[in-house]
């Protein structure tokens, strides 16, 4: 099995990896905003998704969901920590005048950065919701009560909206990326991915923008 | 005629591949809008040795845009601001009166500079000698249409087969990467039927020495497209994306 090693590890190799753990999380992305919709059909309906997912016979099935989940979460982040250093090490002495990038997009450039960002949101996101719901709550609360709790607090709210609105702009590269770095590629589909990317980014960050702007101006309830 | 130019010029100056380099700031004048930049470059270089002063080292060899051997980046961008132009056919006539203009050599690890202006691009020919070629004897011209290739895959080849290895492709890569120049001779080998018996030997070991060599891989920028003098489409990237992944599916070796 070396050879899967070495081809996963070679400069094509992690892009496919890169591209393969992005897909799958652009997937999850719709899921999990489909499912935060719920929010706006009230608090029982969203209640009753939650418990859905978490406290019917359906829990073993959601836990082995979440290992893979954060398996590919994980394989995409440390993937990306090679590519980065690899890249930038690629080049040990800069320009002196700024490239001027013709054509790239910004978004594009900045892929390293707004993931990072969106990895330190990430971590207090599963803090505030995940861990909050599942080890941290006074019994009684349900995950309704935490969302509105916590869309409260302007802060956060700004976070939320600030980091999804960067996931929008790393998914503006990253979808049509992958695809391209998977090799797929050809004039008649080409414009299609590019712009059904597009769409698709627009529809996480808008999504998902959405609620700390309804609750936090609904005021919490 | 319109008139001629006065420039400022700041110019990477650096003695050999360990000493430090920095910037040396030159004016030229009265120079001709009909001048190619490298014509510019020999004006200052004259009155640089007229005043004992060492000449600018820059590649320069055609000066007809095929040979691939010019390369500087002018004000940031390889090959100066025109599209699908070299260096050596870049010509005054886009430049203003009393411009700086700030001339830098291609900057990647795997391209150390030389001398000043000048860079090693011998990783190139590594990664050519990997598996740029066909290994079997041309023999003598064959008859036209022996081997059938459609129009189509005739285009694309030779699109492919533009490439001049300039670098300019790694110069504007974020990255230096260099996917646009390796996949340009993956992709045009891969289409043709001469090519097609050894593709995937080909594209691993080329791959390989790409890797060793230390350029970057691919963010999909798309910048080198942008810069590429024979204007190479980023499809032969997705080409060479695609043929790594069938050499590793069905590649008769075990690597």
């Amino acid at each position: 099995m070396g050879w899967v090693t070495r081809a996963i590890s070679s400069s094509l190799g992690k892009k496919y990896i890169m591209a393969l753990s992005g897909l799958f999380l652009v997937i999850y992305l719709v899921i999990h905003l489909f499912g935060n919709t719920f929010l706006y059909a009230g608090k029982d309906a969203f209640n009753l998704y939650v418990e859905t997912l978490t406290e019917s016979s359906l829990k073993p099935v959601i836990r082995v969901i979440e290992v893979v989940l954060l398996l590919g979460f994980l394989i995409h982040i440390y993937d990306g920590i090679r590519l980065t250093i690899g890249n930038w090490s690629a080049r040990p002495n800069r320009y002196a005048v700024k490239p001027a990038n013709p054509q790239s997009t910004a978004a594009s450039r900045t892929m390293w950065l707004t993931a990072s960002i969106v990895f330190f949101f990430l971590v207090v996101h599963l803090q505030q919701f995940w861990y909050t719901y599942h080890y941290g709550r006074i019994p009684g609360v349900t995950m309704y009560d935490i969302v509105v709790g916590t869309f409260r607090d302007p802060l956060y709210s700004l976070i939320y909206l600030i980091s999804v609105l960067l996931l929008g702009f790393h998914l503006y590269h990253g979808f049509q990326s992958s695809f391209q770095s998977l090799g797929l590629n050809h004039p008649k589909y080409r414009s299609l991915i590019v712009i059904f990317g597009r769409i698709y980014a627009v529809v996480i960050a808008v999504g998902f923008a959405s609620f700390p702007i309804y609750f936090y101006l609904m005021g919490g309830k | 005629m319109s008139g001629n130019l006065n420039l400022t010029l700041k110019i990477w100056r650096q003695a050999n591949r360990t000493s430090i380099g920095k910037f040396e700031t030159y004016k030229v004048s009265n120079i001709s809008t009909d001048a190619s930049f490298l014509e510019m470059l020999d004006i200052l270089n004259e009155e640089l040795q007229r005043k004992n002063q060492e000449p600018v080292a820059f590649d320069h060899d055609c000066r007809e845009g095929i040979c691939g051997a010019c390369g500087l980046v002018i004000n940031g961008r390889p090959h100066g601001p025109i599209k699908g132009t070299t260096t050596c056919q870049l010509h005054m006539r886009h430049f203003k009166d009393g411009d700086t203009i700030v001339i830098e050599p291609w900057r990647a690890k795997a391209f150390p500079v030389i001398k000043d202006l000048i860079v090693d691009r011998s990783a190139f020919e590594k990664i050519q000698q990997a598996g740029g070629f066909v290994s079997i004897n041309t023999g003598g011209v064959p008859d036209a249409n022996a081997i059938p290739i459609s129009k189509e895959i005739a285009n694309i080849a030779m699109d492919a087969a533009a490439c001049i290895g300039c670098g300019a492709c790694v110069a504007a890569c974020k990255n230096a990467s260099a996917m646009l120049f390796v996949s340009a001779k993956v992709s045009h080998l891969a289409h043709l039927p001469q090519g097609k018996v050894e593709r995937f030997e080909r594209v691993e070991a080329m791959v390989k020495v790409m890797d060793e060599l230390g350029f970057g891989s691919c963010t999909n920028t798309y910048a080198c497209e942008a810069e590429c003098p024979k204007e190479i489409s980023v499809r032969h990237i997705a080409k060479m994306n695609r043929e790594y992944f069938a050499a590793k599916l069905k590649a008769r070796n075990k690597d």
